[in-house]
């Protein structure tokens, strides 16, 4: 591998793209959802209270959950299609 | 059998368990000792680093703390599994691609530089042993409440037995030990959760519960819980709160800490891969997402209980009489956890809100002040006894608890204590040291770190309970933004990270000074702690997030302004951002 080959810079690119989106993700569901919008979700109900509620106490953990496995995948894909993986 | 000998023989199984691991783990090399040779699967890694990462904090405190302020406390929920994304993303694949022992190690060598080495493992130490410290005062107290032993004693058996698997297996025998405590603390919490979920909505899994009906009353069950509270002067359980910037510079302050905390970062050293790496933060956050789902639940449902006990013929008759109150809250009396004062000398127990909004009513009823006080600790503890669970589940409970004190403090011992022989003796004093000699350096210095917090956790200093703010502000404002400088940016060269690093812990340290004491020490405060003092609102334990600002801010100017890294060192950056190669790589 050498480190200013075309590829690789393509690659980290892409690596940095999937970050970028995940965290706005990241982001949205705790301080979007759970805390600042929160007033703004107050008007759809789940159990006795909101929306923000629920993404407060559980749907942020479950989307970070979600968000890891998925760039965990994506990311071993590209190492592969880059030859940067580690077979 | 005895409740006592229940509890025995539980937490004696489980001691008896962890050693026979550790005997079977014994480390052979310093890669074994520091990074478990390696050789870790990604989800036996997952179920370590849950173990490692959940505290007598998260196992006995969490709930209590979220069953208290309902809505607000979610930062904490949010907070200390947010920083897994960070992890998984920003740090753990590539630091594992550089395949040192210690973090230290990546920030002397990134930023060739033996001062930034020192002032990481500073860093390092001071946030590890403050958090520490809470570990061992947890386990003593556990042993105190379940043993009948004093909390001292409790805590030289625990010492003891942390000492003879880490000491003998290192990081090898911590991660074997930390994936049987994981099992043992996972379903000591989930099993009284169950029962009391099954209780009040008739829904086995309580996660599912908390947003179901509740049996007794045909309402959700958070609808339930803010009528009851709200008749007693207390807010919403679920009420939104005005102070959103503090709201969220405490969740992202606990999340870029959590990220930034050594003893979490070096388990990701332990998987033969990067991909691995990447894998064992999801599966961390499988395994710890199963306590962290359980515990909102577990503490609305326990506030509720608790409230229906007081209350039993609803708020607006007359609560419980004092000579009829359940057996649970006797026990705990013994403990002093529960404390009960009849102020109008009526021989019931008024549990209500005394503040000014609720004086008319509580006058109107005659009533004379709160009379129950009730540590929120022990929420999670009696919630066997509340729902009237049998005695192997209070056994259960106390080896969890324990499972959850001795996992974390093994972490963080091993974090000091690597940081002692590896950074600071074969980095610095004696580089030459042979193989052999650095492990022993390595046992010597866990012995010692065991014995300095054990000392510690029994003589608690003034500050033991201010170690959140400042274990997650130093790793939030000096280690996190260091080590995703060090792999983010080409730029950023020894001089800017030293800077930005001291900046920013200089900046965060002062911010909790200020209003906590300098050094904690009592009577030194500036500022009284409230809220009205706070710059724009903003908390001493919401600073690390500013901290963190600060560091990247002084470290780019200062980079900027003085001439770029070695091409060494920027070959060294690229090379950690592709995973080829990263097995010769741990091999040095």
């Amino acid at each position: 591998m050498s480190g200013h080959s075309y590829d690789a810079e393509k690659y980290w690119k892409a690596n940095l793209r999937l970050i970028f989106g995940s965290l706005i993700v990241w982001a949205l569901v705790s301080y979007g959802f759970a805390i600042i919008l929160r007033p703004m979700l107050a008007g759809i109900p789940i159990g006795g209270t909101d929306l923000g509620f629920w993404f407060a106490q559980q749907g942020s953990i479950l989307t970070f959950i979600g968000l890891i496995f998925h760039y965990a995948w994506r990311m071993n894909r590209l190492d592969k299609q880059f030859g940067v993986d580690e077979e | 059998m005895s409740q006592f000998g229940i509890n025995i023989m539980f937490v004696g199984g489980s001691f008896l368990i962890y050693i026979l691991i550790a005997i079977w783990a014994r480390a052979g090399s310093t890669k074994d000792f520091y990074v478990a040779g390696g050789g870790v699967h990604p989800i036996t890694n997952g179920m370590a680093i849950g173990a490692d990462w959940m505290s007598a904090a998260s196992f006995i405190s969490m709930a209590g703390l979220i069953a208290a302020s309902g809505y607000g406390a979610s930062t904490y929920l949010m907070g200390w599994t947010g920083g897994y994304v960070l992890l998984a993303m920003l740090l753990a694949p590539y630091l594992r691609k550089f395949g040192k022992f210690t973090v230290p190690e990546f920030i002397g060598d990134r930023f060739y530089s033996k001062n930034a080495r020192l002032v990481a493992v500073i860093c390092l130490i001071v946030a590890s042993l403050t958090y520490v410290i809470g570990q061992m005062a947890g386990a003593g107290v556990a042993f105190s409440r379940f043993l009948e032993v004093d909390s001292t004693t409790g805590l030289i058996i625990a010492a003891v037995v942390i000492f003879i698997y880490s000491v003998l297996g290192g990081m090898k025998g911590i991660t074997y030990t930390q994936v049987a405590q994981y099992v043992v603390l996972i379903i000591a919490y989930t099993i009284p959760a169950v029962f009391i979920s099954m209780q009040l909505t008739g829904n086995p899994i309580p996660a599912l519960g908390l947003f179901s009906t509740h049996i007794d009353s045909g309402m959700p069950i958070l609808d339930k819980l803010n009528q009851i509270i709200t008749d007693v002067g207390f807010n919403e359980y679920t009420a939104d709160i005005d102070n959103k910037l503090n709201m969220v510079l405490f969740t992202l302050t606990l999340m870029i800490g959590t990220a930034g905390l050594p003893h979490v970062i070096i388990r990701f050293f332990t998987v033969p891969k990067v991909a691995d790496a990447r894998w064992s933060a999801g599966w961390a956050l499988v395994f710890i997402a199963l306590l962290y789902l359980t515990a909102p639940a577990v503490a609305s449902m326990a506030r509720l209980n608790l409230m229906t006990t007081i209350y039993p013929d609803g708020t607006a008759a007359e609560p419980i009489e004092y000579d009829n109150r359940p057996q649970w809250v006797k026990e705990w009396e013994v403990t002093g956890l529960i404390k009960f004062v009849d102020k109008n000398e009526d021989g019931r127990i008024q549990l209500y809100n005394d503040a000014p909004s609720f004086q008319a009513e509580a006058d109107a009823r005659g009533w004379k002040g709160n009379e129950l006080d009730v540590n929120r600790d022990i929420l999670v503890l009696a919630n066997p006894e509340i729902a009237n669970l049998p005695g192997w589940v209070i056994g259960l409970i106390a080896a969890g608890g324990l499972a959850a004190a001795l996992s974390t403090a093994a972490g963080l011992l091993l974090a000091i204590s690597s940081a002692i022989s590896h950074d600071l003796i074969k980095g610095s004093i004696n580089p030459g040291i042979t193989e052999k000699g650095e492990l022993l350096a390595a046992r010597i210095s866990m012995a010692v770190t065991i014995v300095v917090a054990t000392y510690l956790g029994a003589n608690p200093p003034g500050f033991a309970a201010q170690v959140v703010a400042l274990a997650f502000g130093i790793a939030a404002a000096s280690l996190f933004p260091t080590l995703m400088m060090g792999i983010f940016s080409k730029r950023v060269n020894n001089t800017g990270a030293i800077a930005g690093m001291l900046c920013g812990l200089a900046f965060t340290l002062t911010y909790i000074f200020v209003y906590k004491g300098w050094l904690f020490i009592p009577g030194t405060a500036n500022l009284a702690d409230t809220p009205a003092n706070w710059v724009f609102g903003i908390s001493p334990l919401s600073i690390g997030a500013i901290g963190a600002l600060v560091n990247f801010a002084v470290a780019f100017a200062v980079s900027n302004a003085t001439e770029e890294p070695p091409v060494e060192i920027q070959e060294l950056v690229e090379s950690v951002r592709y995973p080829r190669g990263a097995a010769q790589a741990q091999d040095h």
